[in-house]
């Protein structure tokens, strides 16, 4: 089955191109790549670098809003994955740190799809209570020290490269791929938009939506704690107080950028991904121009507010009631 | 029946109206004329344009061309709010109230009766049933109108139309789910506002209800007028032939053999035993065989709809057994009923048939992908293939696969759930 081309997908990724070129006139050097210790790097490298953990709760979070639901403990849920992970570093392999980080992202998610799916909790309330609970829990796991390790193989998932390119943008890109193929590349895609689109005449066509349900929630779990495990391995530590601190509302923004709506049905991974290298990009443009930091929130917001005035259905409602009437016979 | 005089001027007369969407034409200069005090029948075959014609006429959505007058004055409403505060209301088959608020607060919905700034909810519930008293109407207006049946549901649709002084009253197909004694109910307050000089535009798809209560008809086809003609002495053959645009004769030699399979005493394709749940339904017995056709009748309330809902695992059984093909089998999800070769038509199309946002292509292999499982995606070609043919089959207009189903007429997206139902039986 063919991958579905985004075919909305022109105002994001005019959006996304327009900031790299205003980063590029406020900082000209904004394209310049270097190959160093067999990494590339320049801030363009840097944009798709710092944007990966945001891109990675994305891809998860896209599939979660698809079925009208929404996790709010994905930046938790990075907290814990980052500090098993950083536990476990300097005693386990690095597979092992990896796929412990991961198994407990699976946990976390089951647990907010049992409720939502099976418990029928509204799921802003269901994941709520682990957005909560999970920094504890982490900190539980660190006992409330900024763990640090020394692993350099677990390191390597943030600050190495595959062929040049920084790990964590391979995981993501690799993240996205196996979403793609699992998602457009089975009937699963269709089954989640049904369900979200309506739960009720998709039930009774068949489709098992309780388990659609548990299993978005399941994979937005393993792709918040892969994001975890990236952070963790960049600042070569676990820190629960701060690991991916409302990186939630991030992983949302760019999914609505991405065009997808907080009303569940239709959605697009990639494009979601793209809404997350977007927040990237005007966050390193604004660093980059020199302005105070303090500006970026409102820059921020500004970016926000066009690209979704673009994509309301509205506008063209205004536009043809500002354009003079058509004449009616 | 006192038929209007003919040389009364018209309430509402709408002339040449025409909208197109895309580059499908869904109306094509239609005309319409209702007197006061006319209760008006338009009559068409599903997708012939009727529902077009109201939401153009009403505003909800915009014409191309064409002209409404109201009283001889031209109107151009642009939403159904501007139409309503015009004199124009509608009332749609699927009440387009709140289940969850009182009788009384969806009578007063945005003009409750306030005193400084409070709403006066004693005053409200005394209006209220001063207001369905007028229409022989006599209930408990502090209750949900949830609690209600779909007939008493309409009844406030109108009740409030009409209190919001609609002098044109717009019903579309309000007879579709009501039982016979509900449309008696109906009618009787339909020939209480025709007394009133209220004009009513009626859409049915029953002839015997156009003979009963209307005066005039305005029969559509494939977006054009085919004609107005008054009810008496008009041939119900006639008729059928207006809107058919062929002879009725023509049709009725379709008909199938029916004895064909009576005799049929082999072992049923499914029985039901002692299946019921509590609270819900009774237990029942139900025995389907090859080749039937089993009705299941009775008054609203009666059961029917939970019957069928059981059968198929809508609502999880909680005694009984069920059979199919001679074993037993445990049916708790419409996705175990599926799983058997089960289909099922919900009764209320917009929330439980169709999923509006996917397209008519998606929706009418929804189900037989939900069958295959998630891992056996259906090929592009075959469901390409697939969807044409029930394209054709159920003469889906306009037939294009890419469109999404809640774009359709609501007659249309209706038959879109008999594949999405029925294809996963058998013959897959």
């Amino acid at each position: 089955m063919p991958i579905r081309l985004p075919r909305a997908g022109t105002a994001q990724i005019a959006a996304f191109l327009a900031i790299l070129a205003i980063n590029w006139m406020v900082s000209p050097q904004f394209f310049d790549i270097r190959l160093q210790d067999g990494r590339l790097f320049g801030s363009i490298i840097d944009v798709f670098n710092r944007g990966a953990p945001v891109a990675l709760l994305a891809i998860g979070m896209v599939l979660v809003i698809a079925t009208r639901g929404i996790d709010l403990s994905v930046g938790a849920v990075m907290a814990i994955a980052g500090a098993i992970a950083a536990s476990l570093a300097d005693s386990q392999p690095v597979w092992v740190c990896l796929a412990a980080a991961l198994a407990a992202g699976a946990v976390c998610g089951l647990w907010n799809g049992l409720l939502v799916a099976i418990f029928g909790i509204q799921p802003i309330v269901a994941t709520l209570i682990l957005m909560v609970a999970g920094r504890g829990i982490a900190q539980l796991i660190t006992e409330g020290r900024i763990v640090t390790f020394a692993s350099p193989d677990l390191a390597a998932l943030g600050g190495g490269a595959l062929l040049g390119v920084p790990m964590p943008v391979v995981l993501t890109a690799i993240a996205l791929i196996v979403t793609l193929a699992l998602v457009r590349g089975t009937a699963l895609g269709l089954m989640i938009e049904a369900t979200g689109a309506n739960a009720r005449a998709s039930r009774l066509a068949g489709i098992d939506t309780t388990a659609m349900t548990v299993a978005v929630y399941v994979w937005c779990g393993i792709c918040a704690a892969l994001a975890g495990v990236v952070a963790a391995a960049d600042i070569r530590g676990a820190d629960a107080n701060n690991a991916g601190l409302w990186l939630e509302l991030d992983a949302i923004l760019a999914v609505v950028i991405g065009g997808t709506s907080l009303f569940g049905g239709r959605f697009s991974i990639p494009l979601a991904v793209v809404g997350a290298l977007i927040i990237q990009a005007m966050n390193t443009g604004i660093l980059l121009s020199g302005y105070r930091p303090e500006l970026n929130l409102v820059v921020k917001a500004m970016v926000v507010l066009a690209v979704l005035l673009i994509q309301s259905p509205r506008l063209a409602d205004i536009r043809a009631y500002l354009s003079p009437r058509r004449a009616r016979s | 029946m006192d038929t209007p005089r003919a040389d009364a001027p018209p309430l509402l007369d709408i002339r040449g109206l025409t909208k197109s969407f895309a580059a499908q034409r869904a109306l094509d200069g239609v005309d319409l004329t209702l007197r006061a005090g006319e209760i008006h029948a338009l009559l068409g075959e599903n997708g012939a344009g009727k529902s077009t014609l109201i939401k153009a006429a009403t505003g909800i959505i915009a014409r191309d061309a064409g002209t409404i007058r109201l009283d001889g004055r031209e109107i151009d409403p642009k939403s159904g709010a501007e139409a309503v505060a015009t004199g124009i209301a509608t009332v749609y088959q699927e009440v387009n109230l709140l289940p969850n608020l009182s009788v009384a607060e969806n009578l007063y919905l945005g003009r409750q009766p306030t005193r400084f700034g409070l709403v006066r909810s004693a005053e409200m519930r005394r209006n209220a049933r001063a207001l369905l008293a007028g229409f022989g109407l006599d209930i408990d207006v502090a209750a949900p109108l949830a609690d209600y049946s779909v007939a008493i549901q309409h009844i406030c649709a109108i009740a409030r139309s009409v209190d919001l002084s609609a002098r044109v009253l717009i019903l579309d197909e309000p007879t579709a789910s009501l039982d016979v004694h509900e449309v008696e109910i109906l009618f009787r307050v339909m020939r209480e506002l025709k007394s009133r000089g209220i004009g009513i535009v009626f859409v049915t798809h029953f002839l015997d209800q156009v003979y009963a209560i209307c005066d005039r008809i305005t029969v559509l086809r494939n977006g054009r007028l085919v004609g107005e003609r008054p009810v008496a002495g008009l041939p119900k053959l006639e008729l059928v032939r207006m809107m058919l645009g062929r002879e009725l004769a023509e049709v009725e030699t379709r008909r199938p053999e029916r004895d064909a399979v009576a005799a049929d005493t082999s072992m049923p394709l499914a029985r039901f035993d002692a299946f019921g749940r509590s609270r819900y339904v009774e237990p029942f017995e139900l025995v389907l065989r090859r080749g039937t056709v089993v009705g299941l009748a009775g008054l609203l309330g009666s059961g029917r709809t939970e019957t069928a809902r059981l059968v198929f695992g809508a609502e999880a059984a909680d005694c009984g057994t069920a059979t199919v093909d001679g074993t037993t089998v445990r049916i708790g999800s419409p996705r175990d009923a599926v799983r058997h070769g089960f289909g099922f038509c919900p009764e209320e199309r917009k929330t439980e048939g169709i999923v509006a946002e996917l397209t008519v292509r998606e929706n009418i292999v929804l189900a037989l992908q939900a069958r295959r499982g998630w891992t056996r995606p259906l090929p592009r070609r075959e469901q390409d293939e697939i969807t044409a043919r029930f394209i054709r089959l159920l003469d889906i207009r306009p037939a294009d696969p890419d469109r999404p189903i809640g774009l359709l007429s609501g007659a249309t997206s209706r038959r879109c759930c008999l594949p999405a139902g029925w294809r996963p039986i058998r013959a897959c």
